[in-house]
């Protein structure tokens, strides 16, 4: 498997860096005034010339958004967001006349992926995983539209979507997170400028793991992605989302909205490693990630499954859910969130089991180091009709030294008699036996450490694909730098 | 190649060894033993550079190195291996992540290139059979549910894999049965070289009807009483420890 060997590599030059994303490069910007207002809403609308009704919609989003408090339930310690410092579009001036194939793409672009650790050319050859590049707001390569076109997916940018397919767009847009959800959601609803749409028709496979690369690049600007996933009747499609950010000390708003619809006997996985910039050692910077994920299991036997390792951020507040609607669906979550130095999770996810015989599945892998917090924060809800379902949720916290906290919070809601839910919590420290045994051996303090955190873990990042475990591992050893010795 | 010098040192404030003083040449085996309390378990920790054993007089050096002066995997890069009384259990780590770990840490202390994770299992594949350890051993996470036979095989095989110039048995002998015992001694002979010396720490003569020392220790109150050579060990089979130390 050359493409791993290539990411072992990777893994290997990046050992004991610091930060390694942590560059801007320098590109010009096509960017909306600072500031947000239904003239900003306007302008992204007009920008991407869409229709009449996308328009209406996004403004009705603002104005919910307007009227909404922030969410107060997280116990995330940070200043209020002044969001009229941020611009809310941003676009390379290339995107005029967008690049039909990778030899179009501005070369400093795939520069700035090979620095990433990205090399679009490698993985079209090796990896077989087509990706949707995103840098900043607009798409600028997607690789294997053939094969992809062949089997009949639609897999585009969801600007590209709106103009191609905007029926499809509008039947599914905002039916998982309406636009009033939250007043997060409701901000991307009104600004969204990129993200990814995926429709696997009825009874197709989809033929490779769909990746999409997420990158903020540009000074202050705020980034909205939207994520539309349709699985039609018996379809799968496996979806990897990464991120990586660079470094800089103002603090950027991060507020994607993620939609997954399975229709029935349809399964969606959907693995995230998430690791924007989370600040330096002393609390200073770093991303707000402050993301909606939500899918629906519309039909019968249908599965959503979340894969998530959240490594970055200075505030990550999410909780990928599964509404399980259709009788015999099946939701699953699997995390790792690792804080470090001061950063703050508040993660976990909800499982509302409507249909009967609905099953869901929870594995909550936390780790707190240096200063951080790190709670859990889980809904388990059976509604009254969810006969015979059935939850069952592991968190395991480890705690890396003595300054960090680590707090579960799960909520349970049962109103179905015949439901079975259990709940498993276990608290541990990464003991100095264990760090002693491997520095016996000749294993660095740090590498020990990383050792035994990817251990604690090895649960959550089995279940990744192959190349996103190899890029997890790297990321946890890279994420508690500096928390031991 | 080992010199330890009036060697004193502390767990919480209390002075466990008291002016202890050995020389290990290279290729030879050394037996320490010693009562429950006397110090054996303490100085394997001093040796490998555990935390919370603070070394407060004498000197240690190990190939002409000042040996207190190096972090615990500096020590093991350098040589030194310690097989643990109670191997530690990691969960969720294979064996193989492990000992690749470790073994790479080495290679590349040594200017060496890395071994990929093809050549490695082929490397300790190889290793296990000669040691007569089965291979799905190495699938399993760290010492997880492993017997007690199983632990201190373990420890011999990640001893053979690091190759260490100095082999220290911590009670190596507690908890086995006399099969497990003659498999481990056994691995243990099959490592012995003329540039490779052991510390067998024990409580017991009968390890050292498998694994035959050069010399013996006897190791009381922090300091070592009575040396000698392998009939030491029987006659403290005969007269115990408190013949002995007494008459020390």
């Amino acid at each position: 498997m050359p493409a791993v060997e290539e990411t072992v590599r990777q893994v290997a030059e990046t050992a004991n860096q610091k930060y390694k994303y942590g560059f801007v490069t320098d590109i010009e910007q096509e960017r909306a005034p600072k500031g947000l207002s239904e003239d900003t809403v306007r302008f992204i609308s007009a920008k991407k010339g869409e229709p009449e009704w996308l328009l209406e919609w996004r403004l009705q989003a603002y104005r919910a958004w307007l009227e909404m408090p922030e969410p107060d339930w997280a116990p995330l310690t940070f200043k209020p967001i002044d969001y009229q410092q941020y611009h809310y579009y941003a676009a390379p001036k290339s995107d005029a006349d967008k690049p039909q194939s990778l030899d179009e793409v501005d070369p400093k672009l795939l520069e700035t992926y090979e620095k990433l650790g990205i090399p679009l050319r490698e993985q079209e050859m090796l990896a077989g995983v087509a990706v949707d590049a995103v840098f900043d707001s607009v798409s600028v390569a997607t690789t294997f539209k053939k094969t992809l076109h062949d089997a009949g997916v639609i897999f585009c940018s969801i600007s590209e979507a709106v103009r191609e397919h905007p029926d499809l767009v509008r039947k599914y847009l905002g039916s998982v997170v309406p636009y009033h959800d939250n007043k997060h959601a409701c901000l991307n609803s009104a600004v969204f400028t990129d993200g990814s749409f995926v429709y696997i028709p009825e009874g197709v496979r989809c033929p490779m793991e769909l990746s999409t690369y997420f990158r903020i690049n540009e000074l202050n600007t705020g980034q909205f992605e939207r994520t539309l996933i349709v699985a039609d009747k018996g379809a799968y499609v496996s979806y990897l989302e990464g991120c990586t950010a660079p470094m800089r000390d103002e603090n950027q708003l991060h507020a994607a909205v993620v939609e997954l619809v399975a229709h029935d006997d349809a399964e969606i996985k959907y693995s995230t490693v998430q690791n924007w910039y989370p600040g330096d050692e002393n609390g200073k910077g770093g991303i707000y990630n402050f993301v909606t994920k939500r899918g629906i299991c519309e039909g019968r036997n249908s599965k959503i499954s979340w894969t998530q390792v959240e490594t970055g951020s200075a505030i990550t507040w999410k909780y990928p859910s599964c509404i399980l609607k259709g009788d015999n669906s099946v939701g699953e979550f699997y995390s790792v969130a690792i804080t470090n130095n001061y950063q703050q999770a508040d993660t976990g996810t909800k499982m509302i089991h409507i249909g009967r015989n609905t099953k869901s599945r929870i594995i909550s892998k936390g780790i707190s180091a240096g200063k951080s917090d790190n709670t859990y924060r889980g809904l388990v809800r059976i509604l009254p009709g969810a006969d015979g379902a059935k939850n069952y949720t592991q968190c395991d916290s480890l705690l890396i030294g003595d300054q960090c906290g680590a707090h579960t919070v799960p909520y349970i809601e049962n109103r179905n008699r015949s439901a079975t839910v259990e709940h498993e919590a276990t608290t541990s420290r990464v003991s100095e036996d264990q760090l002693f045994y491997c520095r016996q051996r000749g294993i660095g303090e740090e590498e020990a450490l990383t050792l035994i955190v990817n251990g604690f873990c090895r649960e959550v990042l089995q279940v990744l694909p192959m190349e996103f475990a190899v890029e997890a591992q790297k990321l946890v050893g890279i994420s508690l730098e500096g928390s031991v010795g | 190649m080992l010199e330890i010098k009036d060697l004193h040192a502390t767990v919480d404030g209390k002075e466990i060894l008291k002016g202890l003083t050995l020389s290990v040449g290279a290729g030879e085996v050394h037996a320490i033993m010693g009562p429950n309390g006397s110090g054996k378990s303490t100085l394997s920790y001093v040796l490998s550079g555990r935390e919370g054993y603070a070394v407060t007089g004498g000197s240690v050096t190990f190939n002409g190195a000042d040996l207190m002066e190096m972090e615990p995997e500096e020590r093991a890069r350098a040589g030194i291996f310690l097989a643990f009384q109670y191997p530690v259990e990691i969960a969720g780590v294979s064996m193989t992540n492990f000992l690749q770990t470790a073994v790479n840490a080495h290679r590349r202390a040594r200017g060496e290139e890395e071994l990929d994770p093809l050549a490695f299992v082929k490397f300790a594949r190889a290793q296990a059979r000669e040691l007569g350890v089965k291979d799905d051993l190495l699938k399993r996470p760290v010492n997880m549910g492993f017997s007690g036979g199983e632990k201190k095989r373990n420890e011999i095989l990640q001893m053979a894999m690091l190759q260490p110039s100095l082999g220290i048995l911590d009670e190596t002998d507690s908890g086995l049965d006399i099969d497990a015992l003659k498999v481990v001694s056994d691995g243990v002979n099959r490592l012995r070289r003329a540039d490779r010396s052991f510390l067998v720490i024990t409580h017991y003569q009968r390890l050292l009807n498998h694994i035959v020392p050069d010399f013996v220790h006897i190791l009381a109150h922090g300091r070592i009483v009575r040396s000698g050579g392998r009939e030491l060990a029987e006659e403290l089979e005969k007269s115990g420890y408190a013949g002995l130390v007494e008459a020390a």
